[in-house]
């Protein structure tokens, strides 16, 4: 079946040879063994799609790497990787959500992990799925049935008051990013607020500040990906 | 008859316990996946006036009579067949003839599904539902059916299997498929077009009739041989289901 | 009225052990009558042919008025072992209304053996006001048989609804079922007018190809342009094909079925073959 759109691999042009063996039942559950799951969320324009466009850029060459994509409109992240010829396109899925992508990464994951699993049985034993949510509800968290840890990512723009507000990303994700830190003098921003607010907010929960315009590779963020990387290998 | 068999042996012993599996399985909210499929609304939106809830009301009857029948048989039949293996000791289906009696029909779905794009996302449903029902009903016969080679079994097929899982008998089966069949796609409706989901519901509360008719006749081929089972087709349906998979920009995924 | 007609072609061989298809039996009865004519095959479908004399055409003629309420006609169609069968409809059937607005019924049963091939075109059929019609088709295929039908309907006649009309058709080859539809339309059936299965469009056909020949196929995975709305093309296995279309009246179904076949054949100038024949000889018993 053909792919439409450069390429981008959607849940629907996939459906030849979705390999099942004997083996290996299809219903591998957030399998502990299997490659480790990153949730990406937050709300719409904080950079998640930039976030995972430069952890690809600095983890592929070291990491079997694929992106699952949750748009609000089908293939419009997934498009953006591929364009940016972050990953090669049979790694990018971008499944559809019927208008709701908070519903596919918490009430029913079943979308997700079908593409996961598709991804996995196609590609070499993948060591790093991200999947990145279409960022529609700012209340929206990432089911643990999916995946094992989640960033959720807020920028200064949206006002420095974000973190003190809270919400269940930002008191509960495994990483807060806090993105266009270039931007803070421009919008009037004062990060040290916006880091002692999150601090209060999560406890011993990491915060890291970010610049994706500054910093492309997100150096940070993927160093706490690879410390999450090596404890889940153990 | 065979679901009564499957009740008494199951974990969900009395009626009531069958009847709570029963709303559990028939709730849109049960994760299976569906949530991200329109039935074929997406496509058909704002086509010859798809665009109020009386002619929501034309199409959903359509699809009840069409596909909605023909899942609504398959997911009986299937359940009639699991069911015989509900049995309680012992290893079912030692012989494989389960296995056997279901890749029929399943056989006989896909020649009744005839466009790859609907084929596609009736597999993707399939194994889907299967996911779900062996964490909610676990059932030595539902990790058989996932370890089948191939692409997993066609939606019906799986959620006859999955109800009998949960001791409901075909009937039952047939009656939620069919349900399914109309509320899916009205809750597409709900949130593409914006509809008053007050009225979409009223709708779908004057379909009860036809949903318990169509669930009727469906219930009745349980024990048909899969050639017989109806075929009816939703020629639209099918048409736009291929023009939809192209679209640039789609909420649903079918 | 009850009738029952029945065509049957074997596969011969001349005296130079040429293939040559011959009519074993060939029985018409009032109305459906058969005769065997000297079409031939569409260009599209040459390639199924190493010769194009080895196969056999026939037309079938169904009557003045097609069925009304209380006929039962049958037609059995058989094509043996290496055999090449041709059978026309020569105009279209109009499904009318009997006298106590009984059912009419069509069934026909198909056999194709192995290594042979047929060309179904039935011809329209037109569901009158009032009429309670239905049709079976049962296609039987041999593995590696080939089929080649082209079925359409039409809801009425000018300015008329239809009354009830019912149509099966189910092809299984070897012990594959590959398609079986049912379409219901009419009074008793909900629903049927909505955008799930016709949006009230007036006409509904289909092309249904079976081959084994890989380029013949493959030529199928085209989509249909969009200047020919509600026609997809159906790649059903690796072995069938299905070109589907509703529309809002004959002309525009027949447009839109052959841009879709003219699109998907490799063959580019066969778009109108199956009305435009060039007789080739092609010679009886
Ligand atoms: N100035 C600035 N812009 C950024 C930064 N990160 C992302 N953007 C821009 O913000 C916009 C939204 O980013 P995107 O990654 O698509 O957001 P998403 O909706 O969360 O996926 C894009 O125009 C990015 O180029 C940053 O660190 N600084
Ligand atoms: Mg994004």
């Amino acid at each position: 079946m053909e792919d439409s759109r450069e390429g981008a691999t959607t849940l629907r042009a996939t459906p030849e040879h979705i390999h099942v063996d004997e083996e290996e039942p299809l219903s591998r559950h957030a399998h502990p063994r299997r490659g480790l799951r990153i949730g990406i969320g937050g709300p719409v324009g904080s950079g998640k799609t930039a976030l995972v466009a430069a952890l690809c850029r600095t983890l592929s060459s070291e990491l079997e790497l694929a992106v699952v994509t949750n748009d609000i409109y089908t293939t419009e992240d997934a498009d953006f990787l591929l364009r940016n010829g972050v990953l090669p396109a049979e790694r990018v899925t971008a499944v559809e959500t019927g208008a709701c992508p908070h519903t596919a990464i918490r009430d029913d994951i079943s979308t997700n992990l079908e593409a996961i699993e598709e991804l996995e049985d196609k590609l070499p034993p993948l060591d790093l799925i991200l999947v990145e949510s279409g960022g529609d509800n700012l209340t929206a968290t990432f089911s643990r049935g999916l995946v094992h840890y989640q960033i959720f990512v807020i920028d200064v723009a949206g006002g420095d008051k974000v973190p003190r507000k809270g919400g269940p990303g930002v008191s509960t994700s495994d990483l807060l990013v806090i993105n266009k830190t270039d931007l803070a003098s421009r919008v009037g921003a004062d990060l040290s607020v916006m880091n002692r607010d999150a601090r209060a907010k999560r406890g011993d929960l990491p915060v890291l500040f970010t610049s994706l315009t500054e910093d492309p590779t997100a150096r940070t963020v993927a160093d706490w990906v690879r410390g999450r990387l090596a404890e889940h290998r153990d | 008859m065979t679901g009564q068999k499957t009740v008494s042996v199951s974990a969900y012993g009395t009626a009531e316990g069958s009847l709570s599996a029963l709303l559990l399985l028939a709730d849109g909210r049960f994760p299976t996946g569906g949530h991200a499929h329109s039935g074929g609304f997406e496509p058909a939106a704002g086509v010859d006036g798809l665009n109020d809830v009386a002619s929501l009301e034309a199409f959903l009857r359509g699809r009840l009579g069409t596909v909605g029948l023909v899942s609504a048989a398959f997911s009986a039949a299937s359940c009639r067949i699991f069911g015989a293996e509900v049995v309680p000791v012992g290893d079912p289906d030692s012989d494989g003839s389960t296995a056997a009696q279901l890749a029929l029909l399943d056989a006989e779905y896909e020649a009744r599904t005839p466009s790859p794009v609907l084929r596609t996302a009736s597999r993707r449903l399939g194994r889907s539902l299967l996911r779900a029902g062996r964490c909610v009903w676990p059932h030595p016969g539902l990790d058989r059916m996932v370890s089948l080679p191939g692409k997993g079994p066609h939606q019906p097929i799986a959620f006859g299997a999955v109800a009998a899982a949960a001791g409901q008998p075909p009937r039952h089966a047939a009656l939620a498929a069919a349900h399914e069949a109309v509320a899916g796609p009205a809750t597409a409706a709900i949130r593409l077009l914006g509809l008053d989901p007050f009225e979409v519901n009223a709708a779908l509360a004057r379909l009860a009739p036809a949903v318990a008719d169509v669930a009727g006749q469906a219930a009745a081929c349980a024990h048909a041989p899969p050639a017989d089972l109806p075929a009816n087709a939703g020629y639209l349906l099918d048409i736009f289901a291929e023009l939809h998979a192209t679209w640039e920009v789609r909420l649903f995924a079918s | 009225m009850r009738a029952h007609a029945a065509v049957a072609a074997e596969r011969v061989y001349t005296a130079e052990g040429m293939a040559r298809t011959r009519l074993v039996r060939l029985r018409s009865q009032a109305p459906l009558s058969l005769h065997p004519n000297l079409q031939a095959l569409p260009l599209r479908l040459r390639h199924w042919l190493r010769d194009p004399r080895s196969g056999m055409s026939v037309s079938l003629a169904a009557g003045a008025a097609g069925p009304l309420g209380g006929d039962r006609l049958r037609l059995d169609i058989d094509v043996a072992e290496g055999a090449t069968l041709m059978l026309s409809a020569v105009a279209a059937t109009v499904l009318l209304p009997g006298p106590h607005a009984e059912e009419s019924r069509s069934i026909v049963n198909i056999r194709v053996a192995a290594g042979a091939a047929l060309l179904w075109f039935p011809g329209m059929q037109i569901a009158a006001e009032g009429c309670r019609h239905s049709t079976v088709t049962r296609v039987e295929l041999a593995p590696d048989a080939r089929l080649h039908m082209r079925e359409g309907l039409i809801l009425g006649r000018h300015g008329e609804r239809p009354g009830e009309f019912r149509q099966r058709l189910r092809i299984t080859q070897g012990d594959v079922p590959l398609y079986d539809q049912e379409l219901a339309v009419g009074a008793g059936t909900p629903g049927w007018e909505g955008s799930a299965v016709t949006g009230g469009r007036r006409a509904l056909g289909a092309v249904i190809t079976v081959d084994h020949d890989e380029d013949r196929m493959t030529s199928f995975g085209t989509a249909v342009s969009p200047a020919f709305p509600d026609t997809a093309v159906l790649r059903v296995s690796e072995r069938c094909a299905v070109i589907t279309s509703v529309a809002p009246d004959a002309l525009a179904l027949r447009q839109r079925l052959d841009a879709a076949l003219w699109q998907t054949d490799n063959c580019a100038r066969t778009a109108q073959d199956e009305r435009k024949e060039t007789a080739v000889a092609a010679p009886v018993g």
